[in-house]
């Protein structure tokens, strides 16, 4: 299953790109399969991905909880607490 | 009714008359925010910023009579003194201007993607958020007035 994954701020310059297309196994199919799926790529994506409370994401530009199912051709981002206004 | 992200300055005087032309129009109140001594570069999440901004406003008419808004944030790199934001809100009646606009500034704080870089002499830094904004948006949960700050 195909998925869009987006970073942004200071998790996209840790990881180093800004998107990409992930190919999941069928079983890693919510949010915090795609999570650990990116995480065993060691390195900044284990250091980045590994303490959630400052990591927030959003599927189809929603925010979503860890538990969120993921389908094919979803958009899902990974961000830091927002600091707008 | 606007919501605009964009990189281009805003002249609040002409979105305040932009909104207020309706005669049932009362109040309107308004914010801006600018920067602060630091050179900073925006980034935000384009498509969910918008919806994000709108869904505030959507949350804002359920509370208050809102006739009309103009909610404006820039992206890219902005120098001290540049304008980043503005909220301006019409309504029949000051108190639910004042609220609105007050309502919608602290959601967009921590509810639309968007984030600070700021360019120090040092080094440049990710702005981490802050606690206080949670707690000024929490303060509305269910109340059309926002219960005090802490000092």
């Amino acid at each position: 299953m195909k998925v869009k994954v987006l970073f942004f701020a200071n998790l996209r310059e840790r990881v180093g790109t800004g998107v990409e297309v992930v190919d999941l196994p069928d079983s890693a199919s919510t949010v915090a399969g795609l999570r650990l799926h990116l995480m065993r790529r060691g390195g900044a994506w284990h250091d980045v991905l590994a303490d959630m409370k400052v990591v927030r994401v959003a599927v189809n530009q929603d925010m979503a909880a860890a538990s969120a199912p993921l389908n094919p051709g979803d958009e899902v981002a990974f961000f830091p607490p927002v600091t707008g206004g | 009714m606007k919501i605009s992200v964009q990189a281009e300055d805003f002249d609040l005087g002409l979105e305040v008359l932009d909104i207020q032309q309706d005669n049932r129009i009362g109040a309107v109140a308004s914010f801006v925010g600018q920067v602060r001594e630091v050179a900073m570069t925006l980034e935000h999440y384009p498509g969910m910023t918008e919806n994000a901004i709108k869904k505030i406003v959507e949350e804002a008419r359920a509370r208050w009579k809102i006739l009309d808004f103009s909610v404006i944030h820039r992206y890219g790199d902005l120098q001290p003194n540049d304008q980043i934001v503005m909220v301006a809100v019409a309504s029949s009646h000051r108190g639910d201007a004042f609220a609105a606009c007050q309502f919608i500034m602290d959601y967009l704080k921590t509810e639309a993607p968007f984030w600070k870089k700021e360019h120090h002499p040092e080094g440049v830094r990710w702005v981490d958020a802050r606690d206080s904004d949670d707690e000024a948006a929490q303060r509305w949960r269910g109340l059309k007035q926002p219960r005090l700050l802490k000092p």
